[in-house]
């Protein structure tokens, strides 16, 4: 219960937004402290590593915990007053006899998991506030629900959010091959040609690393599990030597928006708008959505301010986006995406010339390909994946990562993953797709287990729940819905 | 009649720790912090003890440095009516017998006719303030409390205590010193209106010099490892070779 304990984040940093804000983070203490000094860039395959130009220019960006840095802000912000509350989930919007929106409602503590009213029991608060910004991060539960009911993706840019599932460690390695500032980025093995995704090794100071696999959630084979695809990835010969006489301090994972410019909803709605990663602003082939999102915050509060003090309409958050670098940025990175729904090798080259020669000055905006949940394919058209075992040394099992990411629920609460149909896993899930949750999720929440007549049957497991929010995006039948569970649950990062 | 709750701040118990490079203790720098569990259930019943009428006043007492101010905020959240802060700065943690010693002097301040505290803090699991305070205040003490029942009119506690056996029940005059364990409540949440207010409320700071309690430490911490990693089992075939390991390996026979 405490600010950053939800942040999960690659993380190189680039400071553009925090520039403006703080311009003097650096004598404030900011925990931005470690300089990129190496950008390096591999293809791999089952053995090898291709060296490949880095399309990255991460010159003046620091390699981050964001966590630790999200902790430094919020004792910033209540130094000049703000007032924080970890540790309580907003569950409900709360509108007026008008349809506009005046607050958010948090929910009832101490309820026990059949519904009654525990010994603890409390009831939720409402908080109400002349303007309400969302920012729940990518897919938050409540922005979903106004996005679809002011329909503002229509409003917006258009296109459908597509998604990624990020898995995370933090190392502290050895200190004699610890770089300070090293940045590593990987495409190809463990994924095949037809997974978009990568991975990232970023050298943060005090022999901490931060490794992790993205993978993008439209991918098409059920049995794929991006958590052993983790785990695959770290025997590989050009990062296994790096994590051998390690130690994790810590696991997580987070979904992440990969739709960039054609999925930004109009992000306004009367009474509050929607900032952040919960619109979507991610730069994807820089795999940086930090400073923007932190940018469309700051719009959004220069907005809120003349809606209080002058009573211009909250819309001016829209104007001002678009005039702003996000906007232009967002607009230059926006085809290198969509293009990789023509495979890896296509994709590669499309970037390669979108990056040297068109620098996103195509005539064109290239389409995304089906939502992420329609993207599964049936699993009679695949093979299963035969994972390795876990070594124990770099590859572990879900119970041991889980623990090393101090997730925590109250044990005795309603299963916060609701199915909207209670028939559907066994129905669909399980004999259409071989029931891929209980691979994609990266806390194993999902499982299928004999019952009393030994049939299989959907356990869910919601006290594992890392709040990825991956079951609400690949779920084929968009039949798991991810709610908040009580407040002050969820996972305990801290070097995240 | 005043009640008095000493609270720690402790590593969060659902935290996964680890030992820090140069052994010298547990990693507690970027690691999140809380209420010790065992603390937070003394807060309970002290608020408890209160709202049955039997008592008018709880007052939280921590020790430690500047960020003990959020769990005093936390105790003041669930309904604690003063908090007090025993500024120890930058001296290591202190152990039992100093803390002992400080509420000690609190409570020749304050008064109070019962103190609560938690059996044991989850950090160090030393399972000793409760009683050397009582024993410096020359207190009657009942320790690991499953069940804690105040008489107002004859100024005594019945206290069931959790003992190897079984239950022990105890007849205390007050004042008297209480430690809790697991069982004797589930203690509230604090609501958001009352963490709201809990904000604005004032912290006692008070000083060891003002105090006049001397901080000696006879203890010093040598080293702090992890346990040895566990060893995969074996599968023996006869007992003749359970004996042999048991004997020879083993060295327990």
């Amino acid at each position: 219960m405490s600010a950053g304990a939800h942040i999960i984040s690659g993380n190189v940093f680039e400071p553009r937004a925090l520039d403006e804000l703080i311009p003097n983070w650096k004598s404030e203490g900011a925990p931005i402290e470690v300089p990129v000094s190496s950008d390096k860039f591999l293809l791999l395959t089952k053995g090898q590593a291709l060296p490949l130009p880095s399309p990255f220019d991460n010159k003046g960006n620091y390699v981050i915990s964001l966590s630790q840095v999200v902790r430094w802000l919020a004792c910033k912000a209540e130094e000049i007053g703000v007032e924080i509350y970890p540790g309580f989930a907003a569950s409900e919007i709360i509108y007026d006899n008008n349809q506009k929106v005046v607050g958010v409602g948090t929910n009832d503590m101490g309820v026990a998991k059949d519904g009654s009213k525990r010994e603890t029991f409390q009831p939720g608060v409402e908080l109400k506030g002349r303007v309400t910004l969302l920012a729940e991060g990518c897919r938050g539960s409540l922005s979903e629900k106004i996005i679809r009911d002011h329909k503002l993706r229509d409003k917006g840019q258009g296109q459908h959010q597509t998604y990624a599932l990020g898995i995370k460690e933090v190392w502290e390695i050895e200190e004699v091959k610890h770089k300070p500032g090293s940045v590593l980025h990987t495409v190809g093995w463990p994924l095949d040609s037809k997974t978009y995704g990568g991975s990232f090794l970023y050298h943060m100071k005090d022999r901490q690393i931060a490794l992790g696999l993205v993978v993008a959630l439209d991918y098409h084979n059920p049995y794929l599990s991006p958590f052993d695809e983790f785990q695959k990835l770290k025997d590989h010969p050009s990062i296994k030597p790096l994590l051998e006489g390690g130690t994790v301090l810590e696991y997580g994972a987070r979904t992440l928006n990969e739709g960039g410019f054609q999925s930004i909803p109009f992000p306004v709605f009367p009474g509050g708008a929607i900032i952040g990663c919960s619109a979507g602003y991610v730069n994807v082939p820089k795999i940086k959505g930090t400073h923007t999102a932190m940018k469309s915050g700051m719009l959004a509060a220069e907005a809120t301010f003349r809606v209080l003090a002058e009573g211009d309409p909250m819309e001016t958050y829209w104007d001002s986006l678009k005039k702003s670098w996000v906007w232009e940025e967002l607009h230059k990175a926006r085809n290198y995406r969509p293009a990789f729904k023509f495979g890896l090798l296509p994709g590669l080259a499309f970037s390669a010339l979108e990056r040297y020669i068109f620098r996103g000055r195509v005539p064109l905006t290239l389409k995304h390909g089906k939502p992420d949940h329609e993207a599964t394919e049936v699993a009679s058209l695949h093979e299963p994946i035969q994972y390795p075992k876990p070594d124990g040394i770099v590859s572990f099992d879900v119970p041991t990562s889980l623990y090393r990411s101090n997730t925590n629920h109250e044990h005795d609460q309603p299963v916060h993953l609701r199915l909207k149909d209670p028939a559907i896993p066994e129905l669909v899930n399980l004999p259409l797709y071989a029931g891929p949750e209980s691979r994609y999720c990266p806390a194993r929440v999902y499982e299928y287990v004999a019952d009393e007549h030994n049939a299989p049957k959907l356990q869910i497991n919601a006290q594992n729940c890392l709040h990825c929010k991956a079951c609400d995006i690949k779920d084929p039948r968009q039949n798991i819905e991810w709610t908040v569970p009580e407040g002050g649950g969820g996972p305990g990062y801290t070097a995240m | 009649m005043k009640i008095m709750v000493a609270v720690k701040r402790v590593v969060d118990y659902a935290v996964k720790i680890r030992v820090k490079a140069d052994k010298s203790g547990v990693e507690t720098s970027n690691v999140k912090m809380s209420m010790n569990p065992f603390c937070e259930i003394a807060v309970e019943e002290a608020l408890r003890i209160r709202e049955s009428g039997a008592a008018s006043e709880v007052v939280a007492v921590s020790v430690g440095p500047a960020q003990c101010a959020d769990t005093l905020r936390t105790a003041l959240a669930m309904g604690a009516d003063r908090a007090i802060h025993v500024d120890s700065g930058a001296l290591a943690p202190l152990l039992p017998l100093s803390v002992a010693k400080i509420l000690k002097a609190l409570a020749e301040t304050e008064r109070p006719g019962l103190m609560i505290l938690g059996k044991q803090a989850i950090d160090d699991d030393c399972n000793q303030t409760g009683q050397m305070v009582a024993g410096l205040l020359k207190w009657p003490q009942g320790t690991f409390a499953s069940k804690v029942l105040l008489d107002k009119e004859k100024q005594v506690a019945t206290v069931e205590r959790e003992v190897d056996g079984g239950l022990e029940t105890l007849s205390l005059d007050l004042p008297a010193v209480i430690t809790t364990d697991l069982r004797l409540n589930q203690p509230r949440y604090a609501t958001l209106p009352n963490i709201m207010k809990a904000k604005s409320k004032v912290i006692k700071k008070v000083s060891l010099e003002e105090l006049n309690v001397e901080i000696k430490s006879d203890l010093e911490v040598v080293q702090v490892t992890e346990p040895p990693k566990r060893k995969a089992g074996v599968i023996l075939s006869s007992v003749d070779e359970l004996i042999d390991k048991l004997k020879n390996e083993a060295r327990v026979l």
